[in-house]
């Protein structure tokens, strides 16, 4: 019979196969087995010039490549664009550490997964050696950021915080002192009678949650009462006065169209650029907006603190920035710490801060030279207070399921009433029982 | 037990039948066969069965130790869920309206190439560009075009209509516009896929039997009606099922034009997001398994429907 020769084929297709599945494997290992000096790759968030290893940038590019000289061989640091926007970001970290990735030594996360990285294990522990230099010298916020049931779990890097931008002839046109805390009344009552936006970010995306959230702690109040609980015994508070009020200032900012036509749209990037067009006089941002404003622009732009919710009690402001995470599946963690030592040092965080814009976690940094000429006219003393008062996002490992019920909930904005908090709570509840899609 | 004996009783006669060469070559046909049958159920079968398991269960990717076996809970939350009905919605409105433009297009382009005969392999090749294009990029193609600061499309209809189609139109604000533009990129990257089935059954009918009819005088929609439709129900079949079963699981286009925005929201990225994005592994697989089920249903109701049976004649 001619079967013969295809019997032959199947072995050498089977042949070729296993091979190629060999090499695929090899590509996959570790490439520091040769004895060579080990590469730690570092996934980096690509915000401003991060991607790019030039000095005149010093993103994390630049940390990563004087990290690795500065290691004299012990390691040398390869760094991995993560995407846009934080919750793609989150999604890649969160699919290959689930997968059990090995190339994943060093992160930058987002300071909202740190404690959903932490719960599932997926984060190495920080060693005892470390743990002073990483508290050590950072804004309260920081650290409580990168803490999980007690444990110190990432790396405080940098710290960001958002500011009241405002364009100071505008204000002192509106009768507005911004040498006192404004509270967000005054601010609308202001935008109204001087016919002009407040730059917010009220798009369906994490954005949105970090307003709903400064408003509401500016208020008293807190999103979430039982950090760490599983999802079945979690508490919201969502349901109360501070709820409420929240929910009326956004209300009354996209009913009286002082959020711009496309408020619901509005991301960091539309609101900064309604500011850049002077259809915007006052803009809740980053603190970055600064260093993308044009020199002639600058002359006339100040910022203060974040807009108090109530009068006669601190707002507070929104915090952000990077935490750095080391994966627990690492092959080097124990250099991936050093890696990250080095990163989140002093001298590279005032780096980071000049040329990047991104504020340090660092206290001492807000005193460096070249700090004070980047961030001037006393911008980088207010971001250190705004950072001292600044209150974190609700820390849950069930945080990306409370974030995205309160955007879909609390969208478009000129729905939202004082009704939007109950029906919102009831929503979140249902979705971490399982009685509900979200 | 009578069927037992009546099953056993028939049985020896039917393998006395079977010559040596006949059961060697049975044996051989499941020596050859039989690995890739083998690969085909764990590659097939395993995944089916373990999202079947999984479903049954309250898990979280990032929260293991409180996996939980909740039994057919999910289900039930799945199929009450206002947002699940609603993904149900829009995924039936785009497999009706997508189907039956591209059934009607599919079948014009079809006997227009089966007529043709001087460029037809130019033709053939042309026409199956669109389907050549990977999704995602078509679907981007579509969304540039669309848009009100990248498209081209409010300014032709805007000129087409001498002015009275606003400029501004933003196709991508409410359901139906957007559901306009998700069809209309399926339309123009699948027909040609249909075309291409359906013109293998017209190649197959016999032009004797249409001259046949003609002589008998019949028009040429009664040609079309009662010898060529039913000459080719197979690949009608074929290409109905195929494409119906492509539509259902629809994902890239609305992911790429709203990502799921005005209930735009399709089954599968509904699937995609419980168990992607919020890697709750036990209402994802759920949902797959709801999927999957409604796949079969479609599958049993077309093949029925068609009285079509694709195994027969050998």
């Amino acid at each position: 019979m001619q079967h013969a020769p295809p019997r032959r084929g199947v072995a050498v297709s089977l042949a070729v196969a296993l091979t190629a599945t060999m090499g695929l494997a090899a590509c996959g290992s570790d490439d520091s087995a040769g004895g060579g000096t080990p590469t730690l790759t570092w996934y980096i968030n690509p915000d401003v010039g991060n991607s790019d290893p030039s000095a005149e940038k010093g993103g994390q590019a630049y940390l990563a490549k004087r990290c690795s000289d500065a290691s004299n061989g012990k390691y040398k640091i390869n760094v991995q664009l993560l995407p846009n926007d934080a919750s793609a970001q989150r999604e890649q970290l969160l699919r290959r550490l689930a997968a059990g990735d090995k190339s994943m030594d060093l992160m930058s996360i987002d300071p909202v997964f740190v404690s959903e990285f932490a719960q599932a294990g997926y984060l190495a522990p920080v060693p005892k050696k470390y743990e002073a230099e990483f508290t050590e010298d950072r804004v309260k916020s920081s650290v409580t950021a990168s803490t999980w049931e007690g444990e110190l779990v990432a790396v405080p890097f940098w710290s960001n915080t958002q500011l009241l931008w405002y364009r100071k002839s505008v204000a002192k046109k509106a009768g507005l002192d911004m040498s006192q805390p404004v509270t967000w009344d005054q601010l609308i009552k202001a935008a109204k009678s001087g016919k002009t936006d407040i730059g917010v970010q009220a798009a369906l995306y994490e954005g949105y949650t970090v307003w709903i959230n400064a408003l509401i702690a500016g208020a008293g109040g807190k999103i979430l009462d039982n950090p760490g609980a599983k999802g079945k015994d979690i508490k919201l508070d969502l349901d109360s006065p501070e709820g409420k009020k929240a929910a009326q200032i956004i209300g009354t900012i996209a009913r009286d169209g002082l959020g711009g036509p496309a408020m619901g749209n509005s991301t960091e990037t539309e609101s900064l650029d309604s500011f850049k067009l002077k259809r915007a006089n006052y803009l809740v941002n980053w603190a970055y907006t600064y260093g993308a404003l044009g020199d002639k622009a600058k002359a006339d732009v100040a910022a203060t603190l974040y807009p108090r919710t109530e009068d006669g009690r601190k707002s507070a402001p929104p915090y952000g920035g990077i935490q750095l995470g080391v994966g627990a599946k690492s092959a080097h963690t124990g250099l991936a710490y050093d890696a990250a030592a080095c990163v989140a040092g002093k001298e590279n965080q005032a780096i980071y801060m000049s040329k990047a814009g991104n504020p340090a976690s660092r206290k001492a940094a807000y005193t460096d030279p070249a700090v004070l000429k980047a961030f001037p006219n006393g911008i980088a003393k207010t971001i250190r207070t705004s950072l001292d008062q600044a209150i974190p996002r609700p820390q849950s490992q069930y945080y990306g399921d409370i974030s995205t019920g309160i955007q879909q909930r609390f969208s478009p904005p000129s729905s939202v009433t004082t009704k939007t908090p109950a029906s919102t709570q009831k929503f979140i509840l249902e979705v971490l029982k399982g009685e509900a899609l979200l | 037990m009578s069927t037992a004996t009546e099953n056993a009783a028939a049985a020896p006669p039917k393998k006395a039948v079977l010559s040596d060469r006949a059961r060697g070559e049975r044996n051989l046909g499941w020596k050859l066969a039989g690995p890739a049958f083998a690969v085909m159920l764990l590659v097939t079968l395993y995944p089916i069965v373990y999202a079947v398991y999984l479903s049954l269960f309250n898990y979280r990717l990032t929260d293991p130790d409180a996996r939980e076996f909740v039994f057919v809970q999910n289900y039930v939350t799945a199929l009450t869920d206002p947002l699940f009905w609603q993904a149900f919605t829009t995924t039936f409105i785009i497999v009706v309206i997508t189907l039956i433009i591209e059934l009607v297009l599919g079948m014009a382009i079809a006997m227009v190439m089966n007529k043709i005969v001087i460029p037809r392999r130019t033709l053939r090749t042309v026409v199956l560009i669109p389907y050549a294009i990977v999704t995602v990029v078509s679907a981007f193609a579509w969304l540039f075009a669309a848009q009100v600061d990248t498209g081209f499309f409010n300014h032709w209809l805007h000129a087409l209509t001498f002015g009275w189609f606003d400029l501004e139109f933003n196709w991508f604000a409410n359901q139906a516009g957007s559901l306009v533009i998700i069809c209309l990129s399926e339309i123009w990257k699948t027909t040609p896929f249909m075309s291409l089935l359906l013109l293998a059954g017209l190649a197959q009918i016999d032009g004797a039997m249409e001259e046949a009819a003609e002589v008998d005088g019949a028009t040429w929609w009664q040609r079309f009606y009662k010898v060529v439709i039913p000459n080719m129900k197979a690949a009608l079949m074929v290409a109905v099922l195929f494409r119906c079963l492509d539509a259902i699981r629809i994902y890239d286009n609305p992911e790429v034009m709203t990502g799921g925005a005005n209930n735009t929201m399709s089954l599968s990225m509904l699937v995609a997001t419980e168990t992607i994005d919020r890697v709750e592994i036990g209402m994802g697989s759920a949902l797959a398994v709801i999927l999957f089920v409604i796949v079969l249903i479609v599958a049993a109701i077309f093949v029925r429907g068609f009285k079509v049976d694709l195994t027969g004649g050998k």
